[in-house]
């Protein structure tokens, strides 16, 4: 049940939304498209799902080519940021619905309805109007209903943007632990870099509606292949010509070789985080530090201290805007 | 969700409390001005129908012309409203769902029927049906088929005037539920004939209801279009609302005010009959 997406472009009016997206998704794995607001990954997600025509290229589900087969006929399940539940079905016939339309006998109905129910835990809320369920209880049953008709790839569009945080890491959590269980091949886009790094098997990060990078979370962190994708990916500073990871930099309180010299100029403490500017030739180097560390070095304001990038630290050419811009704000 | 609602009570009900004073004033100029306009006015049409007891309504309902000319509004209505259901609802699925050149056009166009003077579609309709000269008439003619001066004309002139009060019920509703819920129907394997019967229909099934209600309280009530269409003759082709004009214009006062009052009796418990029922399932219908 792999998708093979091949050469698929896409524009609205003049804005190039998608431009020559190739990528293969595997069988059974939790694949996750990242990227900023308007990268165009929503836009390939509707494409896979038949929502949207691609003005170019092919969509091929399981070995088929689907670009010019119907949303109906696709075989999808696709579940909205805003849920999209059916308001004026109850819990158990919004789950239903796929297979009424499919003609199942009541019985099989009733069976395969209650078996979701309980998977989503809402087997107490079947008789239920959406309208009297919150948030996390609408996406979970969006997710139940999508499920019902046994897709061959399941779709999710931003499925926590509009809930809260506390109740999207804990959908978050749940959603891995679902796949797990039922292990179909699925795609969710999302915006947040945690979130894909926590869930997905493997992330595609969608920029300018092209793709910058296709790996697994560990892949991404440890060789981003260019300096956009370490930027999205998490904090970043400059270093000399390069970008690195603030808290994969070592502090010197003495000379060491191949150490860039500085001053500290700036000391924020965060909880059991120390941030420490460094004031460095003409840059400012953030680097972060545990509160231990930062006791241990025993330097403050004014110090001169050394900054080397750890051993084995992923470090990307800098492409771009000035030093310490947008470090402490990924994506 | 419970919480959210609190929180958005809150500074509503302060807000109640320090505009009071202008929000009585508000109503009660909103109240006499319906009360004068509207309610009043109305009220002595029903007491002067009922000025002598029940005779005049008695004369009028065992009148057969009177009678006729009942039962052919009710028909033109009704063929005139399910017509205007039909078309309207599809009209406004093409005018929110689909892009198409020409589009902002047809919606002007629509609103069309809302601007113009009953009386000019009426004549606008005999320049192109009228059996003699009408632009399209006389071949209908040769065909065995009278448009004008006959029911078909009042049919086609009431469906004229009512035609927008679907669709502009029916429009801001479709535009507010989005599409998404069609789309995740599409998804799971419903064509667009179930998706239509089971997603959108039952979505804009209030709006539907409401437009009906104001097309045949339109539709009964329509004077100027017919008048120039139907030929008024007694017995044939002559509407409820002619019934009114002939038997006021007459000085017989009192049939004008029965028939009146049963026109207005008619539309009142449309519109009544809607807002009982409505508020009791529009919580379902909310988001």
């Amino acid at each position: 049940m792999s998708i093979e997406i091949t050469g698929i472009g896409k524009r609205f009016g003049d804005f190039v939304a998608l431009d020559d997206v190739s990528v293969r998704i595997p069988t059974g794995q939790l694949t996750a498209l990242l990227g900023p607001s308007g990268g165009g990954k929503s836009t390939l997600l509707r494409i896979i799902a038949g929502l949207e025509h691609a003005d170019e290229g092919t969509v091929e589900i399981d070995g088929v080519d689907a670009t010019h087969v119907r949303p109906q006929r696709r075989d999808v399940g696709f579940v909205f940021q805003h849920y999209a539940a059916f308001k004026h079905l109850s819990v158990y016939r919004n789950v239903a619905f796929g297979l009424e339309i499919r003609k199942r006998s009541k019985a099989e109905v009733r069976e395969r309805v209650t078996e979701l129910l309980e998977l989503v835990h809402l087997e107490q809320f079947a008789d239920r109007l959406p309208s009297q369920l919150s948030g996390g209880q609408r996406q979970r049953m969006a997710l139940a209903r999508a499920l019902a008709v046994e897709p061959k790839v399941l779709l999710l569009d931003e499925p926590f943007g509009a809930l809260d945080a506390k109740v999207r890491r804990e959908l978050r959590d749940w959603l891995r632990r679902l796949h797990d269980e039922v292990r179909v091949t699925t795609v969710f886009v999302t915006h947040d870099q945690e979130e894909a790094l926590e869930v997905a098997d493997e992330i595609v990060v969608i920029n300018d509606g092209r793709i910058e990078q296709v790996g697994t979370p560990d892949d991404l962190y440890d060789r981003p292949a260019n300096d956009f994708v370490m930027r999205f990916l998490g904090p970043v500073t400059r270093l000399g010509p390069d970008l690195v990871r603030p808290h994969d930099l070592e502090l010197h309180p003495g000379e060491v070789d191949g150490a860039v010299a500085g001053e500290v100029s700036r000391v924020v403490r965060v909880g059991f985080e120390v941030r420490v500017e460094v004031t460095a030739a003409d840059q400012v180097v953030l680097v972060t530090l545990t509160r231990t560390q930062f006791l241990a070095l025993g330097v403050d304001v004014g110090s001169p201290v050394w900054v080397s990038p750890a051993a084995g630290a992923p470090t990307v050419a800098a492409v771009g805007p000035a030093p310490g811009d947008r470090s402490l704000v990924p994506g | 969700m419970a919480e959210a609602a609190t929180v958005a009570r809150r500074p509503r009900r302060r807000g109640r409390a320090r505009r009071a004073p202008s929000r009585y004033v508000l109503r009660a100029i909103v109240a006499a001005y319906l009360l004068l306009l509207v309610a009043w006015p109305v009220s002595l049409v029903a007491k002067n129908a009922f000025a002598d007891g029940l005779t005049d309504l008695r004369a009028i309902l065992e009148d057969p012309d009177v009678m006729h000319a009942l039962g052919l509004t009710v028909r033109v209505a009704v063929v005139a409203v399910v017509v205007n259901t039909v078309f309207g609802v599809g009209m406004s699925i093409l005018l929110v769902r689909y892009e198409f050149p020409g589009k902002r056009l047809l919606s002007a166009l629509v609103d069309l029927p809302l601007s113009v003077s009953p009386i000019v579609v009426g004549l606008a309709l005999v320049l192109v049906y009228g059996g003699r000269d009408g632009w399209f008439g006389p071949a209908l003619e040769d065909a065995g088929f009278q448009v004008i001066f006959a029911t078909p004309g009042i049919v086609l002139a009431t469906v004229f005037v009512a035609l927008p009060l679907v669709i502009r019920e029916v429009v801001p509703v479709l535009e507010e539920v989005g599409v998404e819920q069609e789309q995740a129907a599409h998804s799971l394997g419903a064509g667009a004939l179930a998706t239509f019967r089971r997603i959108t229909l039952p979505t804009i099934r209030w709006a539907v209801v409401y437009g009906v209600v104001l097309s045949l309280a339109r539709s009964l009530g329509e004077f100027g279009a017919v008048k120039v269409v139907s030929g008024n003759v007694l017995g044939q082709t002559r509407t409820a609302t002619l019934v009114v004009e002939e038997k006021y214009l007459n000085f017989d006062k009192g049939g004008a005010y029965a028939t009146a009052f049963l026109l207005a009796l008619v539309s009142v418990a449309c519109i009544t009959v809607v807002s009982i029922i409505r508020p009791r399932t529009s919580e379902e219908t909310t988001p």
